[in-house]
């Protein structure tokens, strides 16, 4: 059994990467923890009338991350946002205020409880101080500025697609039109490339949630690229978005998994007993690890694509900070680079919109293959073989 | 580590967003679409079939024009072919006849030229004869006319008796 040897190593080569990208994940993020320390003591410096210093770190932070309300333009206090309804539940019930009545942070809320905007989370206050264990049960359903990103995309999707759709239904056994004539290569894109030979002749089956996760990353991927509402939300570049995704991805794979699917992973045929003790726990591990894998690619693909437009801008205020000549020279450059960073996120946009469609295709095609088409089986594991490269991208 | 953290809330409204959009679009969107390019594609298949089937009649109908034609041209050629050979035979038998009839023709001529060639020669004899009968009488009158040429002729054909 070639084929699974050279699965298995391609396995293993994930999880090393998958653990070097948390490493790395971490080193940054404790890297990052000096850096807030440092904000707050320039904030308090800040606070004392002296000149507050540019922190890059501290805004692309800010913009790749969720917020309670949908910031525009300006700074601080001054600055202007669509204010969104924040949506809170505790023992004490349920409370729906809109995120202005914070006043950027300024102003406590008094609802069932009192809450407090603090470093772009909502703390629960007893007695004029947080009270950690009740923020901690707080359940916050708020329309977040991703929420209300997703909701606009979700409109958009459903606008796009239904009208597609008349337009089908209006045009029978005509050559395509308009909107439709942009979409259908799309659509046959996904059933012919991804979807057929994948899957195999089961495919249609698939068809919907493939087309829906497809387009859904794609809009929202290209929705992240629009610097201005109703863009700028880093939605595809969402953990949770990304893990709901990766999750009905693994719900599918489940709810069609047959009893060969679940024979080669528990007890690979052929191969002996000892072996099996090595082999069932990697294979149930890549059970779960291969829907994770999809959420941490689509996550820090798109995530690192803000975060690198970002800080080509922050590289100009940086250097604006050190003078004006040296801000104007970095500018050049900087906008050189980010937009040619823009047309890669285009391609990222796409590209990680098929990549989730065609792993999730590959492994429902994985979970449907019958066991007694041996030819079949060496198919499909060549079908494999490149996901395994593509886990790369 | 905020950014590796899922957020609850948005966890929820996703798949609860996402499930709204995958049903609705599944059942309004893409069932309808996949429909209609499946359908489409169906008919483009069946198009291209049907016109390779016309294709195929038409070469096959050609083919049997050209049988029938081949079939039209070699029966042409038969009847042509007959047609002259009828003439050659009416053409062959008219010589033929005529050649008879000329024949017996120019024999009943020939039969006819004998027949009037042996009148005329029996005609003619008798008219010779005739004339010889009469140019003798006249001979004789003219030698008898007179006595002594009765007797010199009398006693020359007495000589002659004598003589022998």
């Amino acid at each position: 059994m070639p084929n699974t040897v050279r699965f298995l190593t391609n396995k293993t080569r994930t999880v090393a990467l998958f653990i070097a990208f948390f490493s790395l994940l971490f080193s940054k993020s404790f890297a990052y923890d000096p850096g807030e320390d440092t904000l707050k003591k320039k904030t308090e410096v800040a606070a004392n009338g002296e000149k507050k210093g540019f922190d890059a770190g501290k805004l692309i932070t800010e913009h790749i991350s969720d917020s309670y309300g949908w910031h525009l333009w300006g700074e601080g206090h001054t600055s202007v946002s669509i204010p969104l309804p924040v949506i809170l539940y505790s023992e004490k019930g349920l409370d729906v205020f809109m995120s202005s009545a914070f006043h950027h942070g300024t102003e406590d809320v008094v609802a069932k409880n009192t809450y407090r905007l603090e470093e772009n989370h909502i703390k629960v206050i007893e007695n004029g101080v947080v009270n950690e264990e009740a923020t901690a049960k707080l359940t916050d359903l708020s329309i977040t500025k991703n929420v209300m990103s997703l909701l606009v995309s979700a409109f958009l999707l459903l606008w796009i697609f239904l009208s597609v759709a008349k337009t089908y239904k209006n045009r029978v056994g005509m050559a395509p039109k308009g909107l439709q004539s942009f979409i259908e290569p799309l659509i046959m894109f996904v059933r012919d490339d991804v979807a057929k030979t994948s899957i195999g002749p089961k495919y249609e089956k698939f068809m919907p949630y493939l087309l829906t996760v497809f387009f859904f990353i794609f809009i929202n991927n290209l929705m992240g690229l629009i610097p201005v509402f109703p863009g700028g939300a880093n939605l595809t570049g969402n953990i949770a978005v990304c893990a709901v995704l990766a999750c009905f991805t693994l719900i599918i794979i489940f709810a069609n998994s047959n009893a060969h699917y679940w024979r080669h992973i528990f007890a690979m045929p052929g191969v002996p007993a000892w072996v099996l003790i090595i082999l069932t726990p990697i294979e149930l591990l890549g059970v779960i690890l291969r829907p994770f894998v999809l959420m941490i690619r689509l996550f820090a693909n798109i995530t690192a694509g803000h975060i690198i437009a970002l800080a080509f801008f922050s590289l100009i205020f940086i250097f604006g900070e050190m003078s004006a000549g040296a801000g104007l020279g970095v500018s050049v450059l900087s906008v050189a680079f980010t937009v040619f960073m823009g047309f890669l996120e285009l391609l990222v946009a796409f590209l990680q919109a098929y990549v989730f469609t065609l792993l999730s295709a590959m492994y429902f095609g994985a979970a449907i293959e019958e066991g007694h088409h041996e030819h079949e089986e060496h198919h499909a594991h060549d079908h494999v073989q490149p996901a395994s490269q593509i886990d790369m991208v | 580590m905020e950014l590796i953290k899922p957020a609850l809330g948005l966890v929820f409204w996703m798949i609860v967003t996402f499930a709204i959009i995958f049903l609705i679009l599944k059942k309004y969107a893409w069932k309808p679409i996949l429909g209609m390019i499946k359908e489409r594609e169906e008919g483009i298949e069946k198009a291209l079939q049907s016109a390779e089937q016309a294709r195929q009649d038409m070469h096959l109908l050609k083919s049997s024009n050209e049988k029938i034609l081949a079939e039209a041209r070699a029966e042409k050629d038969a009847m042509l072919k007959e047609a002259r050979e009828t003439k050659d035979a009416i053409i062959a038998e008219a010589h033929a006849k005529t050649k008879i009839d000329t024949d017996r023709m120019l024999a009943q001529a020939r039969e006819a030229i004998q027949t009037e060639k042996l009148a005329a020669i029996t005609e003619l004899k008798a008219q010779v004869a005739t004339l010889s009968i009469d140019i003798a009488e006249k001979i004789l009158k003219e030698q008898l006319s007179s006595e002594e040429k009765q007797k010199t002729l009398t006693g020359n054909l007495v000589k002659e008796v004598t003589l022998n």
